[in-house]
């Protein structure tokens, strides 16, 4: 059976849900019950990562810096993580980061454009950081283009790569065969990153686990983009009744779910409603579930039709652009 | 029309997209003779696409720029840490160099911004794609409401962007998002990029985001982007307003596609066809200007 390493990105991810407007009390109490249920790594941020604070995406209301620190402050053994998309993110917010104490940084790009990743998988190494190289949307390729990405990100000096399948759209078989390829093309280990727009998340998990994925990513209540991840507490009671190894106690898992819960309340929790269903099954990026919402109701226009638009676009991650665009043009097609 | 009987000696350093895009802007161009094209891969299409012109190539970059010795121009399409080496030699050559990596070595230009005032210098620096497509953007809303803060997306066709920019991309945010403020006149700048793999490829899209406060003339603001549409399309025909200026809560978003010419890549690649604009007219202000 496998002995997983559990990322927990409730703090990152799940800031799309909250609109990135998580504050250093909700982080810093977040990552201590994280920290005390044995979580291995606690990833913080703006949900686009460092240098994701804009306007296009979202604006935080302090500094992700100050995040960071809280989450660093509050941990006695979890590693604090961050992500960094290049062409947000740049070399200073690494050196801050690494000066705050933050000691996992995972360098993402879309699946296809590994080599945008080159540059600061280096920075990050070269700090000292245990660096991730990260593939968003990887249901928007397939496995044999997957393992020829994964290996770029493998010679560029990543320790493992991490799969994210950001749209939710994928079916266990077909995450099995894409970490199947990935595992036959690099000897680092892999991370899988799902979302539960189908209410696939612990079942495409379990795929990728049978394929040799070791690093497992959730969050708490599901708290991330679209219709959320893998629900961490559920998770780590699914992994342990499978039988795998995972460092997480039940316990202490329920717990920061409630801890994490208590200080979001009365937020609605993410759920599998019909947008993200539909953004499931049209493989648009999941980060796009509220932006949607959100101009739909703006410019009074189904948001059904927007979501197949941005499908037909093929958006990937970052253009809340387009979703404003296509809206306004159904809206003065109407 | 100034005198075309002088024909400046043009060298291309670098043989990829922009390189080789430019080659082909360059060759229609009555005030310059490209002379050579250096890469360094000796397979590369661009090296090939200079061959059937008659071009004379070199697979050994830089070196052949000084072995010509006769080079009025080069135009430096690598990578910002290739061009921080060469743009001292070219400089000690006595070559005008204008540089197309975000290196940033010499003073940055975005023609419908600060051409006006590009002096007599040995090197100018263009910035980034993304800069010169948005910069003017910026800089005609900030002519006539001010902006505390400019952000930009730019949103290019994967196969539109080449090695030497994936190499870069640090350089790429770092150097756009200072050029917002420098060039176009907001108090701060940040700028992303995001390369999308769709196919068919997309154009090159740019949107601006200016935080202006909700106050702000947006009657005003439309008139100057209009205009400065205009003066861009003079060069890049394939520049177009995408979405109005509108006041969205605190700022102004606008947004922008370039389609280009379609010389080396098809017309999806307008990142290449803004920057190279930009080059053509550099090289002529400093060049032709001088002695017109």
């Amino acid at each position: 059976m496998a002995d997983i390493t559990f990322v927990d990105v409730t703090l990152r991810d799940g800031n799309h849900t909250y609109k990135h407007q998580f504050t250093s009390e909700i982080v810093g109490k977040t990552a201590a019950a994280l920290d005390a249920a044995g979580i291995d790594i606690i990833e913080v941020g703006h949900g686009d990562g460092l240098g994701g604070s804009t306007v296009h995406v979202g604006r935080t209301p302090e500094p992700a810096i100050n995040l960071i620190r809280a989450a660093c402050g509050a941990v006695k053994n979890a590693r604090i993580g961050v992500l960094l998309l290049p062409g947000f993110g740049v070399y200073r917010d690494l050196e801050e980061c690494k000066d705050a104490g933050v000691t996992v940084a995972r360098v993402a790009s879309h699946a296809t454009e590994a080599d945008t990743t080159k540059q600061h998988i280096r920075k990050a190494s070269d700090l000292g950081m245990f660096t991730v190289g990260y593939l968003i949307s990887v249901g928007m390729t397939d496995p044999k283009t997957l393992a020829e990405e994964a290996k770029k990100l493998e010679s560029y000096g990543a320790s493992y790569v991490n799969l994210a399948e950001s749209q939710g759209h994928l079916v266990p078989s077909e995450v099995a065969e894409r970490v199947r390829a990935v595992r036959n093309a690099v000897s680092i280990p892999i991370g899988f990153h799902p979302h539960n727009n189908l209410g696939l998340a612990n079942g495409n998990i379990l795929a990728a686990i049978e394929e040799g994925a070791t690093y497992i990513d959730g969050s708490l209540k599901g708290f991330g983009g679209g219709a959320g991840n893998a629900q961490t507490e559920s998770t780590v009671a699914m992994l342990k009744r499978a039988g795998h190894h995972v460092n997480a106690d039940l316990t202490g898992i329920l717990d920061a779910a409630t801890v994490f819960a208590d200080l979001v309340a009365p937020y609605p929790m993410p759920t599998i409603d019909n947008n993200s269903i539909m953004m499931g099954f049209a493989n648009v990026y999941g980060g796009y579930v509220l932006p949607v919402r959100r101009a739909a109701e703006k410019y009074n226009i189904d948001p059904m039709a927007l979501i197949m638009k941005l499908g037909e676009r093929k958006v990937v991650a970052g253009q809340e652009d387009a979703v404003e665009q296509e809206a306004q043009a159904l809206a003065a097609a109407r | 029309m100034t005198d075309t009987t002088k024909r400046f000696r043009a060298a291309i350093v670098g043989s990829g997209n922009i390189g080789t895009d430019l080659m082909y802007k360059l060759s229609r161009n009555p005030h310059f003779e490209v002379v050579l094209l250096a890469g360094i891969d000796p397979a590369s299409e661009g090296l090939a696409r200079a061959r059937e012109m008659g071009i004379a190539t070199s697979s050994n970059g830089a070196e052949a720029v000084f072995e010509d010795g006769k080079i009025d121009v080069v135009f430096e399409a690598t990578s910002a840490y290739v061009h921080r080496v060469n743009a001292p030699r070219y400089e000690l050559a006595g070559i005008f160099a204008v540089d197309l990596t975000p290196a940033k070595v010499g003073a940055p230009v975005v023609p419908t911004v600060n051409l006006a005032q590009q002096g007599n210098v040995m090197n100018v620096n263009l910035l980034s794609c993304a800069a010169q497509a948005t910069v003017p953007m910026v800089h005609a809303v900030t002519s006539v409401a001010p902006v505390s803060y400019a952000e930009i997306v730019a949103t290019v066709a994967s196969k539109s962007i080449g090695p030497g920019t994936r190499d870069n991309i640090e350089e790429f945010t770092y150097t756009t998002s200072n050029a917002l403020a420098e060039l176009g006149g907001a108090g701060k700048g940040k700028s992303l990029i995001i390369v999308n793999p769709a196919e068919p490829p997309i154009l090159m899209r740019n949107t601006i985001y200016c935080v202006t406060g909700p106050d702000v003339d947006i009657e005003a603001v439309r008139r100057s982007v209009h205009e400065r549409v205009a003066e861009v399309q003079k060069d890049v025909p394939g520049y177009n307003l995408v979405l109005e200026p509108f006041v969205r809560e605190d700022h102004i978003m606008i947004a922008v596609e370039v389609a280009g010419a379609g010389d080396f890549l098809p017309k999806y690649a307008g990142n290449l066809d803004i920057i190279n604009a930009a080059a053509v007219a550099v090289a002529q202000k400093r060049l032709i200007g001088a002695t017109a």
